[in-house]
């Protein structure tokens, strides 16, 4: 099979993977995500036409208003 | 000359309880916080505390009586601009470390202008869109300097679920999940204990060459 990985979780790559397919299959649904792919910040823009590589490490983090 | 003395003597008395070996090292500390809120004003009361050398602090806000549930500011401070009634406050408890204040809106553009000296960057804004702001800006500009941020405070109580987690050189202080949605909003304990869990992790990144 081949991955990616997701915040250290293994997960099933596909062909077309864009960050997009990848937060519908995580299921995060938080607005406000600062993500970088094998440690590029990854802008919001990008978020449904940069393709994900196989073997990727994304990294997504939540920020939550609060404080 | 007298009250030189004086000084001196109390500087060296406050810092009695610190480890010699890792007190130089914190004394030549700078330590960058955006936002003078219910983060960022714990942040630095814990960091003046443990005697960081220099703190930069910026804050567009003023003080409301709303703040003060959770914020280390005072009755007759309400209606000052957070960061000049945050120096005060600081300067009280230790005035031997420095506090440089900015009363000034934070973006993209001033990041690196107010707190490019710093050795490590705190965010504590309160909205979820300047976290992220913040975040992106400074590890663009700085990928080698750690930036500290808090996301998931709101509410009470779930100790059991506040953690520290990381991302290269991005810290994420929280439980990652409490939203302030249907009324649920930051409050003192919380607030209190994830602003010093960024305070603490501040410290254990300074000495962890020790």
């Amino acid at each position: 099979m081949k991955t990616i990985t997701v915040n250290g979780n293994l997960i099933e790559w596909q062909e077309n993977m864009t960050i997009d397919i990848i937060l519908r299959i995580m299921k995060y649904t938080f607005k406000m995500l600062v993500i970088k792919v094998n440690g590029e910040l990854i802008k919001k823009e990008e978020y449904g036409t940069k393709n994900v590589t196989v073997n990727s490490e994304v990294k997504i983090i939540h920020l939550i208003s609060g404080g | 000359m007298k009250n030189d003395y004086i000084r001196n003597t109390l500087e060296s008395q406050f810092f009695t309880k610190h480890n010699p070996k890792i007190l130089p090292i914190i004394r030549k500390a700078t330590v960058g916080i955006a936002g003078a809120g219910g983060l960022g004003s714990n942040v630095a009361v814990s960091l003046a505390r443990a005697g960081i050398g220099k703190l930069i602090i910026a804050d567009f806000d003023k003080i409301e009586p709303s703040n003060l549930n959770r914020q280390q500011y005072f009755i007759e401070q309400i209606g000052m601009p957070k960061v000049q009634a945050l120096k005060e406050n600081l300067m009280k408890i230790n005035p031997f470390s420095k506090y440089e204040i900015y009363h000034s809106l934070i973006m993209e553009d001033n990041i690196p202008d107010l707190f490019g000296e710093a050795d490590i960057m705190i965010e504590a804004f309160d909205k979820a869109g300047m976290k992220k702001m913040l975040i992106e800006t400074w590890i663009q500009y700085f990928p080698d300097k750690p930036i500290i941020a808090a996301s998931g405070l709101a509410g009470y109580g779930k100790n059991e679920i506040i953690h520290t987690h990381k991302f290269d050189n991005i810290y994420i202080c929280g439980d990652e999940e409490s939203d302030l949605t249907n009324g649920i909003s930051p409050m003192a304990p919380r607030v209190g204990i994830v602003a010093n869990m960024q305070a603490n992790l501040v410290l254990e990144l300074l000495l962890r060459d020790v």
